[in-house]
């Protein structure tokens, strides 16, 4: 396979979502439209210059579904060559969208693509796209029956023993990195403003993180799976899988489990000749892509083995990564993969996550791994491997490194 | 002898079909109604001077289900395709949408009780009218038995009312009364019994339409269908991860009856039908439908119809009996006998002990009466019955007495001579001891030979079964008033022959002790509890043992000890009792209980206790569980405690919790294969000793290709001791 880079990457705010979100009144295609002109315009990119387009949305309905990715490029000034390709790998959709065009270029069979995702969580909210089968067609649901996500992410904790102030914590230094970085204007280099009709902007920042949250505020917080678990039967079902446990301990809260938002982010990909052609150098080059599948009603454990093949893939063993980018899915889930891949706090999700920010369902891979990107860039470093795990028991891990 | 089906029609051309089975108190639904049945629609359908058609019943209920006696027997399927084998489980579905699209508008008059496939002939007709009576029930209880509808009921039940009111009906066997049943849109009309027919016609000659709604165009399920309803997607989310939370995948009948409704709301009525056939085809091959059937309905109706009962007795009438000592399993009994009507003398060493026992009626009566499952009247009349007292007075009018003292082989012996000397020399004596052998019991009283156990659960007044245990001198005549007496009380009684423990409690000690056993070994506690909650019990032992009391299991271990003469073995319960760890009574004991109701097991738990480092499959934690009890059921069928092995399934599972998917330890021996059953239990004995020991007797059983039940059965031991 030849060399694939990573030539840009571009995200919007995430605006909070809901019917006051700022980002509300913005369709996705707009969103889209509007990420691919800044691409276009940063790099300027020729009309012509684009061979594939594949972008995640995990409520792929509506206004949202029907392959996006088709009609967004036209509106930003592409030509009719560029293919659109709608994917949904679940919360790993935008991660997978980059993993597929980078397989397509790696092979030969395509140059320049733009990879990522999009999600109007507040506009086309989750089921939207009638839920799927899992859970709902009794055939598939007593074969393999399904627990909703938080109680899994309660189950990931009562497992490890991670305790209500263990995430708490967690969740508590996510908001105060995201607050940050902000500060320090850290994300300004890959934020585009979403603007209205007029031209106003409508949204130019992250809108869900508090950076007043203390210990105290969090730990106020009701369990927000403990209801559900008991009353709807997941508890049960999920102690079958796993009878070792004598009770799910309900340990996460709203605070403790990502946040629902608007947002869309895009990388610009390419093989080296077509970086030559543009006069671009490459910012990363990518080092391995892994999906990989895990038991389902945990759900949430899939980025261990998703890293291990991605670093036995490229060579390399967690100590060589600088820095790693974990979905905070919940926030056992990079508890859980400090614990199992030995990293130190200050090297995971160094500038908050989706805890903070919020996770625009089908955007998040392709915004954290620009996430990654740039404060690598920031801080000199070489290696950084980004992850995120995903609904039915998937893991995705992708590991980047800078190459200027 | 009178005909199955009687047509008449009137000067309008409608014609009037009366179901009346011949020599059967209600019509149940096979070939001998269900032919002539077809037989009387086609010639009606045929007949040009036929208009419309009036189905109704001459009996007091309209129709009442399906004949298990005749589903419970069994199908030979050899050489048939699966589309065959279909096909022939579908005929009253088929019957029935031919019905309702042959062209001719059908009235049906539900004169009383409509059940199974006689509420689903009901909602393949037109129109609907009920007789005004609230007894009358209108359901589909298929799944209590295992089953679905498979007349087209799980699909027209839901075009009538919608999804959210049809489930509980089918899931849970719910039943709509005539007002419900209006208001829900199952029937078209309420109307006085004497009225029915005419209301029919009524509507036959002003309104007829001879096509269903399901069959119009633009039909639409009541409350909407389809992934894309998000009511309809949540209620399936809910209700499948219930049912599996809930049923441990055990019972496969409420997962085709929610797939069935899944899948069938999506598509146009044939096609719903076609799955509706399907998925129940897939339940009457599986040995969960007829365990259920033949232990749930089959031979609980036997035992409840007091089969057993010796011939040439004259029937016992119990107005007035005694019940001695007034703790919990006493006032039990005594609540339980004054509900059914008698006089109850509730005797225990004082008036404050005896008043005691009338006082936990009292309370439970209170709380009836606050959920309204009863009535002040009632209330009142069933408190008048009990008389507290503190002596042995009152006991020269009563048909029996029942010693409930403490399990203490001194205090009983005691109490059993007292009752000999103050009771007429003809009066019938029984022991609710739930262990000491009866027989041994027996010694201690003047009369032997009407002496018995009658062995009742707690909670006493609430539990359906009484064990009835034959001493060795127990005579006929006792036996069979102790038949009549459990007839009385409306429970189902089993009868066992003697010996320590009897037969239930020395089968729920096998699962008790296998998970014990399983505890001092190191296995992880949660795993023992899920592993029985999987298996099928109500509960792990761990819960039970907290609930009975751990101080009560340690007394328990003590006198059972003395009463074999060797030393206590108490593990880890007696750690557990010298912490003062008592149960659920003080908040502690496995587990610790929250104010709440919220329960954890307790910490301290590990520090008694060894852990594997490698903890064993769930799997084989539950085969641990149901292979102990299948042995100890084996073990008591060699050793003759059962006079027949019926008794053994009906007493597993309505007394001590045997799950009821598997239909009993011994209908569980013959589906899993005795042969099958003995080696996994070798192989159990081999790594965890003689709690899966297997008696000769049935290994030559297996060797023989012999059963507990059905054509092959061998006889049973205990049917010589006992004769």
């Amino acid at each position: 396979m030849r060399e694939v880079f990573i030539y840009d990457h571009v995200r919007t705010p995430r605006g909070r979502g809901k019917p006051d979100g700022g980002l509300h009144e913005a369709t996705s295609v707009e969103m889209s439209r509007q990420l691919m002109v800044a691409l276009k315009d940063r790099n300027t990119l020729p009309a012509d210059s684009i061979d594939e387009v594949v972008m995640g949305t995990v409520s792929a309905a509506g206004e949202q579904g029907a392959t996006l990715p088709r009609i967004a490029p036209l509106l930003a000034g592409f030509t009719d060559r560029a293919p659109g390709l709608q994917i949904n790998r679940a919360c790993a959709s935008a991660l997978e969208a980059v993993s597929i065009v980078t397989a397509k270029i790696g092979c030969g069979m395509a140059d320049l693509a733009i990879a990522g995702g999009v999600e109007s969580m507040s506009r086309v909210p989750m089921g939207s796209d009638g839920g799927g089968p899992h859970g709902v067609d009794p055939a598939v649901s007593f074969h393999k029956p399904f627990v909703m996500q938080g109680v899994s992410a309660d189950l990931l904790a009562t497992l490890n023993g991670y305790s209500r102030t263990d995430l708490d914590a967690y969740a508590l230094a996510s908001h105060q990195r995201a607050a940050h970085a902000w500060a320090q204007g850290w994300f300004g280099r890959s934020i585009v403003p979403v603007v209205d009709v007029m031209g106003t902007v409508l949204l130019d920042r992250d809108e869900h993180f508090r950076p007043d949250a203390t210990m105290a505020s969090l730990g106020a917080l009701k369990p927000a799976f403990k209801e559900m678990g008991a009353s709807m039967g997941f508890d049960g079902v999920a102690i079958q899988r796993y009878p070792q446990v004598d009770r799910i301990e309900h340990v996460h809260t709203a605070a403790t489990s990502s946040g629902i938002v608007d947002g869309a982010g895009l990388m610009l990909i390419g093989s080296a000749d077509a970086g030559d052609r543009l006069g671009k150098r490459p910012r990363a080059r990518i080092r391995s892509f892994i999906s990989i599948g895990s038991e389902p009603i945990l759900m949430l454990d899939g980025p261990t083995p998703a890293c291990e093949r991605a670093l036995a893939v490229a060579g390399l063993t967690a100590g060589d990564i600088d820095l790693w980018e974990l979905n905070e899915a919940f926030a056992a889930v990079p508890l859980r993969l400090m614990d199992t891949m030995n990293i130190p706090h200050d090297r995971m999700n160094v500038n908050g996550g989706a805890i903070a920010m919020g996770h625009p369902l089908g955007a998040s891979g392709a915004m954290i791994a620009g996430t990654l990107l740039d404060e690598m860039e920031r801080r000199g470093l070489g290696l950084g491997l980004v992850s995120l795990c995903a609904a039915g028991g998937m893991g995705i891990a992708m590991v980047l490194e800078r190459v200027n | 002898m009178s005909e199955a089906i009687t047509t008449t029609i009137d000067a309008d051309g409608i014609c009037t079909l009366v179901m009346d089975l011949p020599g059967e108190k209600m019509n149940t639904l096979g070939p001998a109604l269900t032919n002539p049945l077809e037989a009387a629609l086609r010639a009606a359908m045929a007949d040009d001077a036929v208009k419309a058609i009036v189905l109704t019943s001459a009996k007091d209920s309209f129709v009442a289900g399906g004949d298990l006696k005749q589903i419970g027997g069994g199908y030979d399927h050899s050489g048939m395709t699966g589309a065959e084998i279909v096909h022939v489980f579908s005929y009253l579905s088929r019957l029935l949408r031919w019905l309702e699209t042959a062209g001719k508008p059908v009235a049906c008059a539900i004169n009383g009780l409509a059940l199974g496939g006689g509420l689903e002939i009901a909602m393949a007709c037109h129109y609907r009218v009920v007789a005004d009576d609230p007894r009358i029930m209108l359901g589909l209880p298929e799944s209590m038995v295992g089953l679905m509808p498979g007349g087209g009921g799980s699909q027209r039940l839901p075009r009538l009312v919608g999804l959210q009111k049809a489930l509980p009906m089918m899931m849970q066997g719910k039943n709509a009364n005539p007002a419900d049943a209006l208001k829900m849109g199952l029937v078209h009309a309420v109307a006085p019994k004497a009225e029915l027919v005419d209301v029919a016609k009524a509507w036959l000659r002003e309104h007829a339409d001879a096509v269903q709604p399901w069959d119009k165009k633009g039909f639409r399920i009541p409350g909407g269908a389809g992934t894309m309803d998000p009511n309809f997607r949540n209620t399936f989310m809910i209700s499948n991860t219930m049912t599996r939370a809930n049923g441990f995948g055990n019972y496969p009948a409420p997962e085709k009856i929610l797939a069935a409704l899944y899948e069938g709301l999506q598509l146009p009525m044939d096609k719903a039908l076609g799955v509706e056939s399907k998925y129940l085809t897939q339940l009457m091959l599986d040995p969960v439908a007829g365990n259920l059937i033949r232990t749930m309905f089959i031979n609980k109706g036997k035992a409840d119809g007091l089969a057993a009962r010796p011939q040439g007795v004259p029937k016992q009438d119990f107005t007035r009996i005694a019940v001695i000592g007034a703790g919990t399993m006493g006032a039990g009994i005594a609540f339980a006998a004054a509900k059914a009507g008698m006089d109850v003398v509730l005797i225990d060493r004082d008036m404050a002990l005896a008043e005691k026992g009338k006082a936990y009626a009292a309370k439970r009566l209170a709380r009836d009466l606050e959920k309204g499952r009863t009535t002040p009247a009632k209330q009142d009349a069933i408190l008048s019955r009990i008389h507290p007292a503190d002596g042995y007075d009152g006991l020269a009018e009563v048909q029996l007495v029942i010693e409930s003292v403490f399990e203490d082989r001194a205090v009983k012996q005691d109490v059993i001579a007292r009752i000999g000397a103050a009771l007429p020399k003809d009066v019938l004596i029984a022991s609710n001891t739930s262990g000491l052998p009866i027989s041994s019991l027996a010694g201690y009283s003047d009369r032997p030979e009407r002496f018995i156990g009658l062995h009742f659960f707690s909670p006493a007044e609430r539990m359906p079964l009484v064990e009835i245990i034959k001493g060795d001198a127990t005579d006929d005549t006792s036996w069979a008033q102790a038949l009549d007496f459990v007839g009385a009380l409306r429970k189902t009684p089993i009868t066992v022959n003697d010996g320590p423990g009897f037969f239930t409690t020395r089968f729920i000690g096998s699962f008790v002790t296998a998970s014990l056993d399983m505890l001092e070994q190191g296995v992880n506690p949660a795993l023992i509890e899920n592993g029985a909650r999987m298996v099928g019990m109500p509960m792990g032992a761990l819960t039970i043992s907290d609930s009975i009391g751990l101080d009560v299991s340690y007394h328990a271990g003590v006198a059972q000890a003395k009463e074999r003469g060797v030393a206590p073995k108490l593990g880890v319960i007696g750690k557990l009792f010298d912490a003062g760890r008592y149960g659920m009574k003080n908040g502690q004991g496995f587990f610790d209980y929250g104010p709440d109701g919220d329960k954890r097991l307790w910490a301290g738990l590990s520090a008694m206790l060894p852990s594997l480092a490698h903890q064993p499959d769930i799997e084989e934690v539950k085969k641990r569980i149901l292979y102990a009890q299948l042995a100890e059921g084996a073990r008591c069928f060699a050793e003759g405690i059962l006079i027949d092995v019926i008794d053994g399934d009906l007493g597993a599972t309505l007394g001590v919790g045997f799950p009821g998917y598997l239909g009993g330890p011994f209908a569980a021996m013959d589906t899993l294969g005795l042969t099958a059953v003995v080696a996994e239990c070798d192989r159990l004995r081999t790594s965890y000793g003689d709690l899966y020991a297997i008696p000769d007797l049935v290994r030559e059983m297996a060797a023989s290709g012999q059963t507990f039940h059905g054509a092959h059965a061998a006889p049973s031991p205990g049917l010589r001791r006992s004769a």
